[in-house]
């Protein structure tokens, strides 16, 4: 009768640790889903002021004038334009 | 009687005389039973504070570790219908203080301070200064800014997180996006049209914090923050830089007070361009006038004048009563009505109905309009959208002014005929012109993008008319027109000029209002452009000078970005062939 409560004291002891462990654990494990979630909030956040940058840098205006100023470029009037075929949905390059 | 001696040390206990006093049993019962009524009190308190008070205690156990955190959301973006950014929020930071405890910093810590916010260190003491527990320092820090401040550990400073609106195209697109206000309030324009979609509704979490102030667990239940929603414009960027870079041209050139553009899609009825002018740029607001901020396209209205014309004439051939080569008389280039005489700019002899509209004549237009009664026109105006709110849903749309036809005078409905007497905003006059440019219906406008391909609208004339309409638009456009400067090389156009008189204090002045509305390609037109200058005073001041040529500008570039193909192949093969270049 004495021994059969050792071992019951025993394993309740045994599981009584395992809680504790895991417990912690969960929260060790836990700290890091949260790290790693401020890391995606934080990318996030570069993510769109560099896509901020990029329609900044990429205005029309500024297209248009380093088109023109830097690389010489023009607008082909009438004369310069061929229209390959007539089709309602073909896209033409060209024009700005 | 017995005389008992008194007890004396060593008698047996047994034999104490105590004993044999006995107590009456009630006694012992009572104190029992107070016993169990004391055990019984504690025992319903537990059982109390253990099952049906629980909830209030464990809520107090709770709040000795529990924190509720607020978890932000961010005002949606807005996107043009490419998907190029127009307006977007990022994080930055405000710096706040409570005087009392800033005021323990050091000098030196104060000018580290005063350095890193590009204050003057006088500024900085004049907010720590004030007799408040709280006082912003500085709002919208960049996010890098605000770290190397909380590095320095600075006394009773604090920082809050908060968002900051950029408009990357600017000017370009100001009226139709709008700004937002410092709390992330739209002010303006798309911004304030779509607060209620594009504000982000912050949430919360409820969690567990170790002592070293690390979320260590999420107890409860977290409500997960909402972002606003992304609003996709029907506008085209590109689109929009053409119209507003060619208007701001023209305003300049002609020193004109104002001026406005809008692009229709004349298939789905989406506004693919609002350009005014003047504009502002929405990143910095300081000194902004309201001439400025205001959209004059839709919250502007101007007599329109001649570019009225084709609706009186289609009203007159819906009814029957004329044909496109029905000769009317407008010799000798007056007309006089009661004590009221309307004159054409140019006198013009025996007109057909489509050269009354090429050439622009005040007097054939009467004619025709005198032949349908007050009530039929202004039930044709109505149902075009004049005297109406587009219902954009944008902030300040106007209704323009279109009196009951009860009251119109004969000279009345004859100058209204040619678009005097009558007043509308630009954007009411691009949409009615979607009658012509589509089979006789008038489409709904969106400014957002939508998702069918093919909108119907109400059908106001008959697709006969509207063809016929088309035909004799063209011709105005044409070589012997009112407008040759509004040609797109390559494509077929039709449009109307138009040129008022500004009503100036009652009485119409020498200032002008120049106008220009069409579309294209006529063959299965797609496009609508309106135009109107306010106020041209570089020495032209006709519709076909002063519009027309934005309107040639603007419909080619946007025809050729939105590859549509061209209908009048003829100039540039030609013109290619020349060269030897096929």
């Amino acid at each position: 009768m004495v021994r059969l409560n050792m071992i019951l004291l025993l394993i309740a002891v045994v599981c009584a640790l395992g809680a504790v462990t895991s417990q912690h654990r969960a929260r060790k494990l836990f700290q890091d889903l949260e790290g790693e979630q401020e890391r995606v909030r934080k990318l996030d956040i570069e993510y769109g002021q560099l896509q901020l940058e990029l329609s900044t840098w990429a205005t029309h205006p500024r297209i248009e004038k380093i088109a023109r100023d830097r690389l010489h470029m023009v607008t082909p009037d009438a004369v310069g334009r061929v229209v390959d075929k007539p089709v309602a949905t073909a896209k033409k390059k060209g024009g700005r | 009687m017995v005389v008992r001696r008194r007890p004396q040390r060593g008698h047996r206990f047994a034999e104490s005389p105590v004993l044999e006093l006995a107590l009456q049993g009630w006694r012992s019962r009572t104190v029992g039973l107070l016993l169990m009524i004391a055990f019984a009190a504690l025992v319903g308190r537990g059982f109390y504070l253990q099952v049906i008070n629980n909830d209030f205690l464990q809520e107090k156990g709770e709040s000795r570790y529990r924190r509720d955190i607020e978890v932000s959301a961010s005002r949606g973006k807005i996107i043009d219908r490419n998907g190029q950014m127009l307006a977007v929020s990022t994080p930055m930071k405000s710096i706040w203080a409570i005087p009392a405890d800033a005021r323990t910093m050091s000098a030196t810590q104060k000018q580290q301070l005063a350095g890193l916010l590009d204050m003057s260190a006088r500024e900085l003491d004049g907010k720590v200064a004030a007799e408040k527990t709280f006082v912003f320092i500085k709002r919208q820090v960049p996010p890098e800014t605000a770290e190397r401040i909380a590095a320095l550990k600075l006394p009773g400073v604090h920082q809050e997180k908060e968002y900051r609106r950029y408009y990357p195209t600017g000017d370009m697109t100001a009226h139709i996006v709008g700004f937002t206000g410092v709390d992330d309030k739209g002010l303006e324009g798309v911004e304030l049209a779509f607060q209620q979609s594009l504000l982000g509704h912050a949430g919360s979490r409820s969690v567990i914090r170790d002592r070293r102030g690390n979320i260590i667990e999420d107890v409860g239940a977290l409500k997960p923050p909402q972002d606003g929603k992304e609003i996709r414009l029907a506008l085209d960027s590109k689109i929009q830089y053409i119209a507003s870079s060619q208007l701001k041209a023209a305003v300049e050139a002609n020193q004109a007070k104002a001026g406005g553009v809008i692009v229709l899609d004349v298939q789905t009825g989406e506004v693919l361009a609002l350009a005014n002018w003047p504009t502002y740029n929405p990143n910095n607001r300081e000194n902004l006038s309201g001439a400025q901020l205001r959209n004059r396209a839709f919250t502007d209205t101007f007599e329109p004048g001649s570019t009225l014309k084709p609706f009186t004439a289609a009203l007159a051939l819906e009814k029957g009563k004329f044909r496109p080569d029905t000769i009317i008389n407008c010799a000798p280039g007056r007309l006089t009505i009661g004590n009221a005489t309307i004159s054409d700019a140019h006198p013009h002899g025996a007109l057909s109905v489509a050269q009354v509209i090429q050439k622009s004549s005040n007097v054939g237009v009467t004619k025709m309009a005198l032949t349908i009664p007050p009530q039929e026109m202004w039930q044709m105006f109505d149902s075009v959208g004049f005297g109406q709110v587009p219902q954009l849903g944008f902030p300040g749309e106007v209704t323009g002014r279109l009196r009951p036809w009860k009251n119109w005078r004969p000279i009345e409905q004859a100058t209204m005929s040619y678009g005097h007497g009558i007043s509308v905003s630009l954007i009411q006059l691009a949409r009615a012109y979607s009658v012509f440019a589509r089979d006789g219906d008038l489409i709904p406008l969106s400014l957002l993008k939508t998702e069918e391909p093919v909108v119907h609208g109400v059908p106001v004339f008959s697709a006969q008319t509207a063809r016929e309409m088309r035909a004799m638009l063209e011709m105005a456009a044409g070589p012997e027109g009112t407008a040759p400067k509004a040609r797109v090389p390559g494509y077929r156009v039709g449009g109307k000029t138009g040129t008022a008189h500004k009503l100036v204090g009652g009485a119409y002045a020498n200032k002008y209002v120049s106008a220009f509305v069409g579309f294209a390609p006529v063959s299965d037109p797609r496009l609508i452009v309106a135009v109107m200058i306010d106020e041209p005073s570089a020495g032209k001041h006709y519709g076909g000078e002063v519009a027309a040529p934005v309107f040639s500008q603007v419909m080619g570039s946007s025809l050729r970005t939105l590859g549509i193909s061209p209908d009048a192949p003829v100039q540039v093969a030609e013109a290619v062939a020349g060269k030897g270049r096929l």
